[in-house]
């Protein structure tokens, strides 16, 4: 029962679920465009703020566009992978469908993972790229070996931090049959906040989202290393490196509060 | 020692739940934001039960009985409040990996396959998820694709499908993997005669040459007629009764039911032999003893004083011999 | 009175069926809270940064978003999905053997949907940030109060507008849905274009000089825009005004077009049997 197999299983769920996506690809395609749609036009925002204010500090435009285009790729990941979480409440817990997931032989986590892997999701991560690539071209970033690893690894460390966040949302399904908007604050509240570097944020804003969930370190310590700058909050370079592991570490205390939450849905019945 | 230990063994089970109070109104719904009480519903008070290998056992109550949470206890998706339980040696939801790759469940009411797919690809799905061997999967696969005459149906996506081809398809899936024991939870709800008929043949067939264990749950009375050798009553979380079904009337009453639709609807009725339960304009229903009087007896009774349209014989509902084993038992209402 | 017994029960229905899930309802503020203070960083920060006049001032800006957070529930960017599934399954069909003015009927229902999630989070909203901030020393990030009662009370008369502007927007998508049964094409970039339009990415008067006279031409305007800078007095009483006749105007056009489309949209389903 190791990974491979699950990743083996986990192939013929997406496998499956591209297909039947691309079958409507007139809706898909109208449904990636309208994500496109309402990520890109955060990035409106940003630029009108930037062509009336001039500057943020010490940031510049091309600056701020690269913690916004690599939070929402980082996010637009995530968000493709946990369908089955963030609707959990409503395709699960109130059909009583998720006692078919019981009644299988494997992991719960990965069969709701298999649910779906929302392809339209690309247009926030599209959206997120171009911003990415026109902010990089503009400031003349060298992509050394190094630059280009600690991206990767933002992106993985930040995507696993998003399907901790989803997943903890869809563990509160167990208790209220109502997917709770309040971890919304987290993560759509948390790619916006990311969206900007963290230093503008209040001091406990920024604590909260370093030592609690460790957003800053998927999003404002790894760009502050990639843009090669010193960071105004003082961190050294080899933490900006190392930052993006916290995410998957708090993936995986999402992991045993999911795990909690099944403990309770089986004790208390649907 | 295998041989003779109970596939299921249930010892005190005992589940009670905990549920919110809901106040009506809009004043109610304003201070139910602010303060919730609860009150418990005992689902099971300690039922005691084993099973043997390869037994066909129809389990019935009234709805609200506590069916459903001994099915999920027994499939380990619920935890009892207290009380034993052993299926195949485990404890169902202590040991749920291990528990489900040798069990089945077909629920009546909804599908296990997914909906868009063609069935086909279903099983496929289920091949990798209880990982089973490829050439065992091909044997099952065939099998069950003929016994349950799914041969046309393979390649329909399970939304289109009627009732009767879906239900024959869950219950090929449920049985893909070869489990020893399968549970069913109303498989012939809302069937047509002819889907009704094969569902039971296959339940009996699988039961008698493979030796599957089935647990049927269901309120059709003839599903249990023509399968159970075994019936397990449960009423408010009790076992009332458990043998078998000519038993269980027995025990209870032996009173048949006549059911006349006449032609005439004004005429009055009046038989001796008879005690009349109902009567809706032309259709008049009656209870009598076969002890007393023949079914044909009385039925030429009735014709030779009345034009007769249609009419039938049948057994009380079950909720009749429920309420009539309470009686019985001097229980009262709680 | 009973003429309208059927709008005020389904009014009263759909409270009564959110005031059952108190959790979300807490939620719900908090989500809005903490949206707000990320916005209220941002521009501040911006603020800080630069010393040239604006054509908001912070405080307004600050304003602008609470009313923001409080009301957003308001904007027309989703669509009933009670009412998608209920075309798409043909049980609209039995709206059409109601005895009521269909148009009617069905704004109201729009109405209570647009209205009562927002209603249970706009006050207890609107009291944290209103009483609750300075409390906690926070006084300047405070949802201050109308600079006259005047501008308070068009406020009020601009918001009643701008809830029936967003009705009449969003049942002209509910009765799109008569023609494309999957609802494709106009709900997904609605959302999009409403959330620019109306000001909800950031205010209206903050996008670049060379682009305001677009702005100030179209309907989304009222949803949002003109009635908080109403409440902060950016809109000055005498122009507010004109601004909430203008409202008025547009509510007036969206529900004549309404009312056309919907018969036309009605007659097509009983010819085609629906």
């Amino acid at each position: 029962m190791g990974i491979g197999e699950g990743l083996k299983l986990y192939w013929l769920y997406v496998k499956l679920s591209v297909r039947a996506q691309l079958q409507y690809r007139a809706a898909f395609l109208l449904a990636a465009l309208g994500q496109f749609l309402i990520t890109g036009i955060e990035f409106l925002g940003v630029w009108a703020l930037f062509d009336r204010f001039g500057r943020l500090h010490r940031w510049s435009l091309p600056e701020v566009a690269v913690f916004y285009g690599l939070v929402n790729c980082t996010f637009a990941c995530a968000d493709a992978l946990s369908r089955g979480f963030d609707q959990f409440g409503v395709l699960y817990i109130k059909t009583g469908h998720f006692d078919r997931l019981l009644l299988r032989p494997r992991s719960t986590i990965l069969q709701l993972a298999g649910h779906e892997l929302a392809l339209r999701r690309i247009g926030r991560f599209v959206q997120g790229l171009i911003v990415l690539i026109w902010a990089a071209s503009v400031l003349n970033v060298e992509w050394s070996f190094g630059r280009v690893s600690l991206v990767l690894f933002t992106i993985f460390g930040g995507a696993c931090l998003f399907f901790g966040l989803i997943i903890v949302q869809a563990t509160l399904a167990f208790w209220t049959t109502e997917t709770l908007e309040i971890m919304n604050t987290l993560t759509y509240g948390g790619v916006e906040s990311a969206q900007y570097p963290m230093a503008i944020y209040h001091v406990a804003f920024r604590r909260f989202f370093t030592f609690v969930v460790p957003l800053a370190c998927v999003s404002y310590f790894p760009v502050v290393g990639v843009l090669g700058i010193a960071d105004p909050l003082g961190s050294p370079r080899w933490f900006q490196y190392l930052a993006p592991v916290f995410g998957i570490l708090f993936l995986s205390a999402c992991l045993v509060l999911w795990k909690w939450g099944i403990k309770h849905y089986t004790s208390t019945g649907s | 020692m295998a041989g003779t230990m109970a596939q299921i063994l249930v010892e005190n089970l005992t589940k009670t739940f905990r549920v919110a109070k809901r106040r009506a109104g809009l004043w109610g719904a304003l201070t139910g934001l602010v303060h919730r009480t609860y009150h418990d519903i005992p689902a099971l008070a300690g039922i005691d039960f084993t099973i043997e290998a390869s037994e066909l056992v129809g389990y019935i109550g009234p709805n609200g009985a506590g069916k459903s949470t001994t099915v999920k206890i027994l499939s380990g998706i619920l935890v009892p409040s207290a009380g034993r339980c052993e299926v195949n040696g485990v404890t169902p939801w202590k040991h749920r990996l291990q528990h489900v790759q040798n069990i089945g469940v077909v629920f009546g009411q909804r599908t296990q396959l997914w909906w868009d797919l063609p069935v086909v690809e279903s099983f496929e799905v289920l091949r990798a998820i209880y990982r089973i061997p490829a050439a065992v999967f091909q044997k099952n696969r065939t099998r069950l694709i003929e016994l349950l005459q799914l041969q046309d149906l393979l390649d329909i996506p399970v939304r289109q499908l009627s009732l009767g081809q879906r239900m024959r398809s869950d219950l090929a899936a449920a049985l893909l993997h070869g489990p020893r024991l399968l549970f069913l939870d109303e498989p012939t709800i809302g069937l047509d005669a002819v889907s009704k008929l094969a569902v039971r043949e296959f339940i009996k067939m699988l039961n008698r040459e493979d030796g599957v264990t089935v647990i049927l749950t269901t309120h059709d009375m003839d599903d249990i007629e023509a399968l159970c050798q075994r019936v397990m009553v449960i009423g408010r979380g009790k076992i009332v009764s458990d043998g078998s079904l000519a038993a269980l009337r027995a025990t209870v009453s032996h009173e048949r039911r006549l059911i006349v639709d006449l032609v005439n609807a004004q005429e009055i009725v009046e038989e001796p032999a008879a005690r009349i339960v109902e009567r809706r304009g032309r259709r008049v229903e009656l209870a009598f003893d076969p002890r007393e009087v023949s079914p044909a007896h009385l039925i030429s009774r009735i014709a030779a004083k009345h034009a007769i349209q249609d009419l039938f014989v049948e057994h009380p509902p079950i909720e009749r011999i429920i309420a009539d084993l309470y009686a019985k038992h001097g229980e009262l209402e709680v | 009175m009973t003429r309208f017994l059927p709008y005020r029960a389904v009014i009263s229905a759909r409270y009564r069926m959110l005031l059952q899930y108190r959790a979300a309802a807490f939620a719900g503020l908090v989500t809005q809270c903490f949206w707000g203070a990320i916005r209220l960083m941002i521009v501040a920060a911006f603020y800080a940064a630069s010393t040239q006049a604006q054509p908001m001032s912070l405080p307004e800006v600050v304003v602008y978003i609470w009313l923001g957070q409080a009301f957003f529930g308001m904007l027309p960017w989703n669509i009933d999905e009670e009412f998608a599934q209920k075309v798409r399954d043909g049980s609209v069909a039995y709206d059409l053997l109601r005895p009521v003015d269909l148009y009617a009927f069905w704004y109201s229902h729009t109405l209570a949907y647009r209205t009562a999630p927002t209603t249970l989070r706009a006050i207890p909203l609107g009291l944290l940030a209103i009483l609750v901030l300075p409390r906690l020393g926070l006084a300047e990030w405070a949802l201050g109060a109308p600079p006259s009662w005047v501008s308070g009370v068009l406020f009020g008369v601009s918001l009643v507008g701008a809830v029936a502007l967003s009705t009449a927007i969003t049942m002209l998508s509910h009765i799109s849905l008569l023609w494309t049964i999957s609802a494709a094409g106009m709900d997904r970039i609605m959302p999009a274009v409403v959330t620019v339009f109306a000001g909800m990415v950031i205010p209206l008067p903050l996008f670049p000089d060379w682009v305001q006279p677009c702005l100030r031409l179209q309907p989304f305007r009222g949803l949002v825009d003109v009635p908080f800078r109403i409440y902060s007095g950016n809109i000055p009483p005498a122009v507010a005004l004109l601004e909430i006749i203008s409202q008025g105007v547009w509510v007036g056009c969206l529900v004549w077009l309404g009312r056309v489309l919907l018969a036309r949209g009605t007659r097509k389903l009983v010819i085609q049997g629906g």
